[in-house]
């Protein structure tokens, strides 16, 4: 009975997987008459130490862990906020807590097009027409893609918009499952707020914020749809400023028909995924004990 | 805090007027999650020359359905593909991927928790260690391996049909439900696959819920795959074609919203119709940890 499911996930998991680390060992390329020529480990070095090749690639990779480093706490502590905010059961709730997670069932590509439009520079995007209007037109001309200081900031702040409600959700089921009694008791003991988030709350779910940061943290190294539209549907945002691990894959695969490469960059990124990941799991695991 | 809610026709006032700080932070947090959406809609109905001039796209009394009408018309050849194809394709591929997948990886999971077989210990270290690989890791050898099968239909549904985080999440189900159902009908002589049809999958209908739904997330969203595979707009899924049609010159922005608005349209019905399936099935994907 475990037959289809296996033999598909071997088919177009386990076999493309291996073919990846088998491919970036060779310069293979598709449609090339030529057999393709071992070249052992020399697709790494390309990507991580030659000039030529390693400055997008290094540059993606950090592009990914800025985005990281950003998305993983202000998410993580927006939805926490969000959940808390819609925790209480008062009157009209619901329409609210689905309100957050409506942006969760955009599609990312679309979610990039309506910003994309909002960000436009000059007086013609939105976000631009309402900075002039409020500061009396001294803001307000700001090319948010196009700048290298600011295309990845918005690319973050749109990935922020669709991708918390859905860790406000998890965070939402977890503060329910926090005792009340607890809470109980530390209002008899005088507890204010703030002490009993410190001391009650973050307490009670520390296990789910650990797994929802970690798993962030991988959503943040699949970065892909976002850029891609907007760097190749006329978004005009900055490529150099906001290419990602994902993003220089496919272009090397793509663009440039350079598998072999591509391949190389995709174990590169599962390597991350799997540290990521091993780390995620002792950490969830260890607190639940 | 923690009494049970009172019914709402017997709160008192003063526990009214308390309330309006947390109904008014509500309020704002949901315009600012709403304001995107909002732009989208009211971008979808301004004309055209206002899609890109600020606020003016908000001034109701320009507003129609010429951006719709205008999408149908722009969308009604076979170099540019039809708009009805779109939808037909994404409708295909979703369903086909949600249903094939349901039925395919709940019988994995059925054999793996309840049946013994040569492998099954191997099979089920193997699944646990197919969570790990993201699609993104394997996308650019299967782009590949799969080169024959560019610009059809199978292809953007069979590699998703099996699927390890689904397998995972029906085994976790079904390892709750208690062994001595099992042996009881077996007593009466039903064999696997009736305890399966008959008992174990008429009882899991919230994993089915679940699973269900995050399949029908990720698939009606899915991007990289299509952008690698799919060039003929007769097979183009819609978030591609979104994309495509953004990139065309010159961009016809208010036909792009009203795409955008009729990609989205169906998500949103089927979000607000199984909302609590929504919100347990993303909430499920926690314990994935």
């Amino acid at each position: 009975m475990a037959t289809p499911a296996l033999l598909l996930l071997i088919l177009f998991v386990a076999v493309p997987f291996l073919a990846a680390i088998g491919f970036s060992l060779y310069n293979v390329r598709l449609g090339d008459p030529r057999a393709p020529t071992f070249m052992g480990l020399t697709q790494y070095a390309r990507i991580l130490t030659d000039p030529d090749v390693s400055r997008d690639f290094l540059s993606a990779l950090l592009h990914n862990l800025i985005f990281a480093a950003i998305v993983v706490p202000v998410q993580t502590a927006l939805a926490l906020s969000l959940a808390l905010l819609v925790k209480k059961s008062i009157p009209g709730i619901g329409v609210f807590r689905s309100l957050y997670f409506l942006p969760v069932v955009f599609p990312i590509a679309l979610v990039a097009i309506i910003w994309r439009l909002i960000l436009a520079r000059g007086d013609q995007g939105l976000l631009n027409s309402a900075l002039s209007f409020f500061s009396g037109g001294a803001f307000g001309s700001q090319d948010w893609l196009g700048s290298a200081t600011t295309a990845l900031a918005s690319v973050i702040v749109l990935s922020i918009w669709q991708g918390c409600g859905f860790q406000m959700v998890i965070l939402l089921a977890a503060l329910q499952q926090v005792p009340a009694e607890l809470y109980e008791a530390a209002e008899l003991d005088r507890a204010n707020a703030w002490h009993r988030f410190i001391h009650v709350t973050v307490p009670g779910i520390k296990t789910t914020l650990v797994f929802v940061a970690l798993y962030t943290m991988i959503l943040s190294l699949r970065v892909f749809d976002q850029i891609y539209v907007l760097a190749k549907s006329g978004g005009g945002l900055n490529e150099g400023a906001t290419r990602t691990v994902m993003y220089e894959a496919v272009t090397a695969a793509f663009d440039e028909n350079n598998i072999g490469r591509a391949s190389a960059i995709s174990v590169v990124f599962f390597v991350i995924v799997v540290i990521l990941s091993v780390i995620q799991r002792r950490a969830t695991r260890e607190k639940e004990s | 805090m923690a009494q049970p809610v009172a019914p709402s026709q017997k709160i008192s006032k003063r526990e009214l007027t308390s309330r309006i700080p947390h109904y008014a932070v509500l309020i704002i947090t949901g315009l600012l999650f709403l304001a995107p959406v909002a732009y989208m809609i009211a971008a979808s109905l301004a004309p055209a020359n206002d899609t890109l001039a600020g606020f003016a796209v908000f001034d109701v009394t320009q507003w129609g359905l010429h951006n719709y009408s205008g999408v149908a018309s722009s969308l009604s050849s076979d170099s540019t593909g039809h708009l009805w194809r779109f939808f037909a394709v994404s409708f295909t591929v979703t369903v086909a991927v949600v249903g094939l997948g349901l039925v395919v990886n709940s019988m994995a999971a059925f054999a793996l928790s309840r049946l013994s077989w040569r492998g099954r210990g191997v099979a089920l270290l193997a699944i646990l260690l197919l969570l790990i690989v993201p699609f993104e890791a394997v996308a650019v050898p299967m782009f590949y391996l799969y080169n024959d099968a560019r610009n059809t239909l199978w292809i953007q549904i069979v590699p998703f049909i099996g699927n390890a985080l689904s397998i995972f999440l029906f085994y976790s189900f079904f390892s709750g439900i208690p062994q001595s159902i099992d042996e009881a009908a077996r007593m009466d002589g039903a064999g696997p696959w009736r305890i399966f049809w008959r008992i174990i999958a008429p009882m899991s209908k919230p994993a089915y819920a679940s699973v269900a739904i995050l399949t029908f997330l990720t698939q009606w969203g899915s991007f990289l795959w299509p952008v690698l595979m799919i060039s003929d707009p007769n097979l183009r899924p819609l978030p591609l074609q979104i994309s495509v049609f953004a990139g065309q010159l010159p961009p016809a922005w208010g036909q792009v919203m009203a795409f955008g608005v009729l990609l989205v349209v169906p998500v949103i019905v089927v979000f607000l119709v199984f909302q609590r399936w929504f919100i347990e099935g993303v909430a499920s994907s926690a314990v994935k940890g």
